[in-house]
């Protein structure tokens, strides 16, 4: 909503500086959104009137002026404008004048003729964005008077950014309302003067469907100019309100729905056959709108339309065929009132979105529109003459909205706001907003006014009482809390903690899109499908990620590209999965570690990140949960076959996925280097048990080294599992401390260094028991993986 | 005998000082006092001496002895000291030049706020609580007040999958489904991503929002302010004007938006508050009666005060982020000064 600060000023003054009341509008709710000039800072220009005018003898575009501006001498000016005629009155700025954007005016010669000034159009005087020619003033513009003066330009345009439950405030009458209410001062409604019934002549009216159009007034206007023009006034109001002036019918219909926030349609009575009927739309009806879009109509659609024809989109948008134009004589005036609950959504439904929707899907005044069509009619016989007919009015006075009567018990607005009012605040503030209160025993029935659509329950009321005492009046206060233990779970981790240790662990945490390009994520989990949107911002963000590595790619990529070539990132956060129709939503950890392991520095041999690097990140995190996992060795599409394992947790479920970047994706992504990823999920990580004490052994513990030669095949879990097969309580633990390929051991084995501890808890172990020990377990090995003692 | 004990002494001292290093010194206390050593040769001519005149002499070359010693031990410290001093200057090490091994991340900074806002209302008891972001329309919009149609949904730029499912628009939603679960007493903090289709340069598609509420026997208005005061005072560490403008919320009524004194310009007027000197930071407001009646709370009984915030705009405005789209491209050079 954005109005004229002197026209809000005309229905109700209060004694604010413009500053003051812009504070007082946003503080009660109504936000000022931008407060500017009428006009640009502009001077020295005054009203000018062409008394004669001569073809420059040098220039064929330009014009010699003689302008008189009142008392003094006539000045000689040249013009270019192609609309200047003799006896024209228009804007003139004076030698010595500053206008818009500190252009001054000097006396000049214009290819040889002297210039003292230079007429002006309403884009030199920042009332225009553009202006074809001079600004064309009324013929009765005072010679000589101040342009600032005359056009009332020292003037404030203030844009408020309304809520949709203030409906009631999208007119300059509603606003007025308000800042009356708010300053305790009167604010009658505008004044309407009945314009005399000259002709009889009605359009018979029928509504259809009353629940959705319970009210429509019409009446037949004849005879009206053609020619006229909208008044300067009305043009300027119009202006400041950010609407162009279309017309004197049109700007009539605009300017009553600013004024009072009753939209208004002017058809062509010509152009209408027969009476009128508010309907539903038939199956295939079409409808061409005045902003030059046809329409097929969906079923069930209100419009207007005559014996023949919709005509109009109801509380929507007019029809372009019967629209007035500046051949209409006769025209036909609509005033009505569409329920909101019918007008919601609608004009969306069409792509639609006007004032007059705006207004009737919030809630227009029921009780407005017989005064805003007298308005409108008063209005328009002003202007253009022309002769009114009977208003024809079609009233369902059952389906009009009801206010019905709300109650408030006494304390209850104390009580809620947390602040002590009397009685007689709470009367005052409610009767100041239009509410009519009755008393009751311990509290009152209160009656909200036909606009305020938004008062419906008490809470309502009370949201008024605050905002009208101010809820910088209310004094804050701490809030009693009950004090309450809480459980303190040892066995949940948080996932913070993890967050953390990969913070320490040199990864830097990234937050990306949770939806993502559909093409890349085909291509790293062609496996998953991703659940679509049905209306994305665009392609490449298009499907829900099935898995956190598509954003992680994504900013290794253009990391990388901007030189970064050392990543090592981390997200947490949902993956989305449809499976059989649902849809599940996981929380996820996950990791990226690409290039050098260490930054560049003098103490480190540059090496380039490795599996057992990020490997050893992922059993980090694991070993906060004290979680016994096993990383098979398995194949995703997006890794490298040979380099990827799959963490399986003891009970067989896998919980997450490690590995290298397949080298045809690291290509196709263009990255610098080889990636390596890790995801896990959150949930299984986060469970963790709880410590159980074990007494260490006193006796000495003793390590006894082997040197292996196995197959290339036989994993280290397998050959670890071989060894632990062997239950003798005494083999506390089993380390590799070396693994070597090449000369000296033959193709397709390797050679593994164990080192075997042992120790008992109740005695010092003997050299037979020992040997025994590892003559057994050296015996498995050979039996089950056929490995040999090296020699 | 051969030599006096005063030539001994003599000849001894000179060869301890001429002594090179450690080595050439214990040769010389091998000659002196080892099982041939000139000393102990002495010692044993004393056993030839008369009785009467052994123990004058004993006290002699007891006394030469300790004079050698001392000047052996003397040397030998000197020569160890001297040996030391050389192993310190030797080891010594650039203590400027940087650590080794692998240097720590850092969080994202909208994780350094979001655990800022929980450990301050976590302070007093406020518990977090999780809700998923594909959301249905019930919890989204229908169970907050907003019905279908209604014009705040305008306001929500929606996501949908289809008719019913949708990108939650706000941390809105994990009150009703709090509340659907748990009775009061109830302090709830809920942060999270949050989904609006919307990209520009001040909207992201994606960002992050905190809910909070607190529902109880007699929670008013003025706590609200309290509770919000505070924690804004909190969380810039500094007392700031803070005011509470009448808004509109569906799900609350009444409903504030809140404005702090611009951080920025100190309330001045500057192209972040837009020449106003106030920052809008929250939005928030008593539980609208028709979310208890949802929920199935006690509207008679209980009342609650609900807020919503913007975590970027928090971050923002406390680290002097000034593109909100940074957030999201993870640029390393922008991650690695938060930490």
């Amino acid at each position: 909503m954005q109005f004229s600060e002197a026209w809000l000023r005309a229905f109700v003054n209060p004694t604010l500086e413009t500053h003051e009341l812009v504070e007082q509008l946003t503080m009660a709710g109504l936000e000022v959104d931008s407060v500017t000039p009428a006009a640009a800072d502009f001077h020295g220009v005054v009203v000018g009137e062409i008394i004669d005018l001569k073809p420059h003898p040098d220039a064929d575009r330009l014009k010699v002026c003689t302008v008189s501006i009142g008392d003094q001498s006539p000045l000689q000016i040249v013009c270019g404008a192609a609309n200047v005629y003799q006896g024209m009155r228009a804007p003139t700025a004076l030698v010595g004048a500053r206008l818009a954007g500190d252009f001054r005016i000097k006396k000049s010669k214009l290819r040889g003729a002297a210039s003292h000034g230079m007429l002006c159009s309403e884009k030199e005087l920042g009332l225009a964005e553009d202006a074809e020619g001079l600004m064309d003033l009324p013929a009765d513009a005072p010679v000589g008077a101040d342009i600032r003066e005359y056009l009332e330009l020292d003037d404030s345009i203030i844009t408020l950014d309304l809520t949709p439950n203030r409906a009631d405030c999208l007119s300059v009458e509603g606003v007025a309302r308000e800042v009356a209410a708010l300053n305790d001062m009167a604010c009658e409604p505008l004044p309407v003067t009945e314009i005399e019934v000259v002709h009889s002549d009605e359009l018979p009216v029928a509504i259809d469907a009353p629940e959705a159009c319970p009210c429509y007034l019409g009446r037949l206007i004849r005879k009206v100019d053609p020619s006229a023009k909208t008044p300067l006034w009305m043009h300027e109001r119009l202006r400041r309100s950010g609407l162009r002036s279309l017309g004197p019918l049109v700007d009539v219909t605009n300017y009553v729905l600013l004024e009072l926030g009753q939209p208004l349609h002017a058809f062509d009575a010509a152009k209408l056959e027969g009476g009128i009927t508010v309907r539903s739309s038939r199956p295939g009806e079409q409808l061409a709108l005045l902003n030059d879009q046809t329409i097929i109509l969906e079923q069930g659609t209100l419009v207007i339309a005559d014996n023949h024809k919709p005509l109009a989109l109801a509380g929507i948008m007019g029809g372009k065929e019967s629209a007035v134009s500046q051949e209409t004589t006769d025209l036909f005036l609509e005033c009505a009132f569409f329920a909101p609950s019918m007008m919601m959504g609608k004009a969306r439904r069409y792509g639609l979105h006007t004032d007059s929707s705006h207004r009737f899907e919030r809630g227009v005044d029921p009780e407005l529109q017989h005064r805003a069509l007298t308005r409108a009619t008063e209005l328009i016989c002003a202007i253009a003459g022309g002769e009114a007919g009977p208003v024809t009015e079609a009233v369902h006075q059952g389906a009009l909205p009801e206010r019905p009567a709300v109650t408030l018990p006494a304390d209850r607005a104390c009580k809620l706001l947390g602040v002590e009012l009397t009685a007689q605040k709470i009367e005052s503030i409610l009767s100041r907003l239009g509410m009519k209160l009755e008393p009751l025993p311990d509290g009152w029935r209160v009656t909200p006014p036909s606009f305020r659509f938004d008062i419906a329950i008490e809470a309502d009321l009370i949201e008024e009482i605050g905002r009208v005492y101010g809820y910088n009046n209310i004094t804050q206060r701490r809030p009693l809390i009950h004090a309450e233990l809480r459980g303190n779970s040892e066995t949940r981790l948080d996932i913070n903690r993890m967050k953390d240790l990969l913070v320490d662990r040199g990864y830097r945490e990234a937050i990306t899109y949770s939806f993502v390009d559909e093409a890349l994520q085909a291509k790293i989990a062609p496996d998953q499908s991703a659940i679509a949107l049905a209306n994305p911002l665009s392609s490449d963000l298009s499907v829900m990620r099935t898995t956190l590595w598509t954003g992680l790619l994504q900013t290794a990529q253009k990391n990388n590209n901007r030189q970064q070539l050392r990543v090592r990132i981390f997200e947490t956060g949902l993956r989305f999965i449809r499976e059989n129709g649902t849809i599940t939503q996981e929380k996820q950890l996950a990791g990226l570690a690409m290039g050098p392991v260490y930054e560049e520095q003098w103490a480190e041999t540059e090496r380039s990140v490795d599996f057992y690097d990020i490997k050893a990140d992922v059993e980090a995190i694991l070993s906060l949960s004290r979680r016994n996992a096993s990383f098979v060795a398995a194949s995703r599409p997006a890794l490298h076959p040979g380099q990827c394992a799959e963490i399986v947790t003891p009970e067989g479920e896998g919980i997450g996925w490690l590995g290298m970047l397949h080298p045809g994706l690291e290509k196709e992504l263009e990255l610098a280097s080889n990636v390596f990823l890790f995801e896990l999920a959150q949930e299984p990580i986060l469970e963790k048990s709880l410590p159980s004490f074990e007494s260490p052994s006193k006796f000495p513990s003793v390590r006894r080294d082997l040197a292996l030669i196995v197959d290339q095949t036989v994993t280290a879990d397998r050959l670890l599992e071989t060894i632990r097969a062997n239950r003798n309580l005494a083999l506390k633990e089993v380390k590799i401390f070396d693994l070597y390929c090449g000369p000296g051991v033959e193709l397709n084995k390797k050679s593994i260094a164990l080192g075997l501890i042992l120790q008992d808890s109740s005695r010092t172990l003997i050299d037979s028991e020992i040997d025994a020990v590892v003559a057994e377990i050296l015996d498995r090995l050979a039996m089950e993986l056929d490995v040999k003692l090296r020699t | 005998m051969t030599t006096t004990l005063d030539e001994l002494l003599v000849s001894a001292s000179r060869e301890i000082a001429d002594a090179d290093d450690l080595k050439q010194l214990d040769q010389v206390r091998v000659r002196y006092f080892g099982k041939k050593g000139l000393f102990t040769r002495h010692m044993k001519e004393l056993g030839r001496l008369p009785p009467e005149q052994r123990p004058l002499a004993g006290q002699a070359i007891n006394q030469a002895k300790s004079r050698f010693q001392a000047e052996l031990e003397a040397r030998k410290n000197a020569f160890e000291k001297a040996l030391l001093d050389e192993r310190l200057a030797k080891e010594t090490i650039d203590a400027t030049l940087a650590g080794r091994g692998q240097n720590t991340g850092g969080l994202h900074p909208v994780t350094l706020t979001l655990r800022r806002i929980s450990n301050i209302f976590g302070s007093v008891g406020f518990d977090v609580v999780e809700g998923p972001e594909i959301e249905d329309d019930y919890h989204n919009f229908e169970a907050l007040n907003i019905p279908a149609h209604h014009p705040a949904r305008a306001m929500h730029d929606t996501f949908y999958f289809d008719e019913h499912t949708l990108l939650r628009t706000h941390t809105s939603p994990v009150q009703i489904r709090v509340m659907e679960q748990e009775p009061p007493p109830l302090k709830i903090i809920a942060p999270g991503r949050v989904y609006r289709c919307d990209s520009d340069l001040t909207h992201t598609p994606m960002f992050h929002q905190v809910e909070g509420f607190m529902v109880d026997e007699a929670v008013s208005f003025a706590d609200l302010k309290g509770m919000l005061y505070e924690f804004l005072t909190a969380f810039f560490e500094k007392g700031i004007q803070v005011r509470f403008r009448p808004s509109y919320f569906p799900f609350t009524e009444p409903s504030a938006e809140v404005d702090i004194e611009c951080v920025m310009c100190g309330g001045g007027g500057c192209r972040v508050c837009g020449h106003t000197g106030w920052l809008e930071v929250l939005g928030c407001g008593m539980i609208h009666p028709e979310v208890f009646r949802f929920v199935d709370i006690d509207r008679e009984r209980f009342s609650g005060f609900a807020f919503g915030m913007g975590v970027e705009r928090l971050a923002m405005l406390r680290y002097g982020i000034n593109d909100l789209r940074l957030f999201f491209e993870n640029d390393l050079r922008f991650l690695e000064q938060f930490a």
